[in-house]
Order: C-alpha cells, then structure tokens, then sequence
C-alpha cells in the first residue's frame, strides 16, 4: 500500500491501536502485533504509589512501534498541554494525540480548548494530532495553527456504532490538507473499511480490539478492513445510480421480441 | 517533613533528594515523570534535587489508552 506520511515521517500501517482495557498486557502486545500497527497510543496518569504496577514501558518496543501520548483526562488546554509536556519529559517523541474531553458522560471533544491547546504545543514544537468532533470548519482552523493530522470522531470514544458523522467526515477529507485520521467509536472492520473507502488516510482503534475475547483475531480483521479500504479508496468506486444497469449484455436473448 | 504526593499528605525524613524518594517508593526512575511544585523535574537532576517540607510533588506514569 501507498505509505501514509505525518509530519515528514513514514508509515506503512494505515491502522493505529490504542492500548487501554486490555485484559492483559499479553492480549495487549498480541493486538498490536496482529494489526500490523506503527503508532500506538497511551496515556498518562498517577502513580498509584501504594500498590506500583509495572510500567507498561516494560511491554512494548519502541523501536517498532511510536508512541503517541494522549492527554486522555484533561478537562481545559491548561491541563492537556501540561500532560503533553510530562510525555516530553518521559522521554518519548514530541509527538502528542491532543484530547480535550471535560464531558465525563460522552467524552466529546471541546472544540475551543483544543484549538487553544493546539496553538500552544504546535509553537512548542510538538506534532500535534488532535481528537475532534467532527466539524469541517473547526479542522480548517486546526490546520491552519500547523496540526500534522485531524482526528475527527466517527462515534463517542467506546460506543462501537460506527460511522454516525460520516457526512461531515465526508466535508472534512475533501477540505483537508493534512492528513485525516478517523478516531473513536469504530467498532467493526466494516467501519474501518468505509472509513477508508471515503479517502480517510488512517484510522484509530481501541475498544473494538480490548472488547473481544480474541483481540489478536479483531486486529488481523481490522488490519484487512483498513487495507481493503484504502485499495478501494485508489481503485476508485464505481457511481452510485438509482436505476439498475445490467452487467450482462442487453442483446441475443432467447426471444424474438 | 511533609510531602505531598499525587494529591496525599506524607511524612519522610529529611533530608530526601527526588531519586531517594522513588527509591524509598520503589519506584524506577527511568519510568516515572515527576512534578515539583508544578515545574516538570529533568530525570538527570533527580540525584541533586533536595526535597523540602511543603513540596508538592506528582509522580505520572505511562498506562494503557486510547
């Protein structure tokens, strides 16, 4: 498959992986390993310094996979570019999946915190990859304060319904100049498909792939879908019509009529 | 003196630099983000750090996200 740039860099996965709700760290690593991912995300939090666990550092090599740090938490741009700054200082790459969600019941993202947010850490110098509702006009604006992507939500992170916004996802990948990766609330390979299909140049899954009894099956299935979708995507679909057009010849029936 | 960690009071005993407390706290330096007194900590000045009562400190760590 073609290689999907961000910022200078290149990948040949088209399929991000987020690491959260795995049962294991083992169903973890499997999932990664079967979707044939490069970029997986991880968040930040609190020591629990009473009952230290593992870090889960520990369990994933860096020199196949780049981490992508989200900011999973914060309620206001004071507080995601804060975590996006701890990332840093964890020593990973300045690159940051810019999430803004003070709504606990819908986990939406605040379109003028992130926008704030993003203005900040683009003129830190971060590569900055930005969880957004899907609004055309709010992915211009990310775009013009230099963010490397526009990850536009297909459904509310962890419902599994799918494409719910595809219309304006629709709106957004012909405005965009930058790549667009759709993020949250993909739940079947089918939905990674039609992501693609559209002309998105990536996806992100999380919950599709931790909610399975067989994750490392979910994430071979996921790693097809989002492959099948974007050779559809260069082939070219054919036109919708609303009459039918035969796909066999219309002449030498066995009738003189 | 007292500590304050991720949010809980603590008492140790002074003097403690920053790579004393983890270690006090079992915790592996080269995994652990630490914040005193809102100001991100760089890991190579975790040995010179001198903690002193009243600090605030949060210590992060990468989890499992989305």
């Amino acid at each position: 498959m073609d290689p999907l740039i961000i910022a200078d860099r290149s990948f040949t996965s088209r399929l991000m992986v987020g690491t959260g709700k795995f049962s294991s760290n083992t169903a973890m690593v499997d999932a990664m390993e079967h979707s044939g991912s490069e970029i997986v995300t991880v968040a930040l939090r609190r020591v629990d310094i009473d009952n230290p666990q593992d870090s889960l550092l520990t369990h994933i090599d860096r020199k196949r996979f780049l981490l992508l740090p989200n900011t999973s938490g914060a309620r206001d741009a004071d507080e995601a570019v804060r975590l996006a700054r701890m990332a840093r200082a964890a020593g990973c790459d300045p690159w940051v999946k810019l999430e803004v969600t003070p709504d606990p019941y819908y986990l939406l993202p605040d379109p003028i915190e992130t926008l704030k947010a993003a203005e900040i850490l683009v003129k830190e110098g971060f590569t900055v990859l930005p969880y957004m509702p899907a609004d055309p006009v709010l992915a211009k604006r990310l775009e013009e304060v230099g963010t490397a992507t526009v990850m536009p939500l297909g459904a509310p992170i962890g419902t599994n319904r799918g494409l719910r916004t595809r219309d304006l996802i629709a709106i957004i990948i012909e405005q965009a100049n930058i790549p667009v990766v759709v993020d949250a609330g993909l739940g079947a390979p089918s939905h990674a498909a039609e992501a693609m299909e559209m002309g998105a140049d990536a996806v992100l899954v999380n919950t599709a792939l931790a909610d399975t009894p067989d994750p490392a099956g979910m994430a071979r299935a996921f790693r097809k879908g989002v492959e099948a979708g974007r050779e559809a995507y260069l082939a070219g679909l054919g036109q919708q019509r609303d009459k039918a057009e035969a796909s066999s010849p219309l002449t030498g029936f066995l009738r003189n009529d | 003196m007292q500590l304050k960690i991720n949010g809980d009071d603590r008492i140790f005993t002074a003097p403690l630099t920053v790579e004393q407390l983890l270690l006090n706290l079992e915790l592996k330096s080269e995994h652990v983000v630490v914040e005193l007194n809102r100001v991100i900590l760089d890991p190579h000045h975790f040995t010179e750090t001198l903690l002193s009562s009243g600090d605030s400190l949060e210590l992060i760590q990468f989890v499992g996200g989305g």
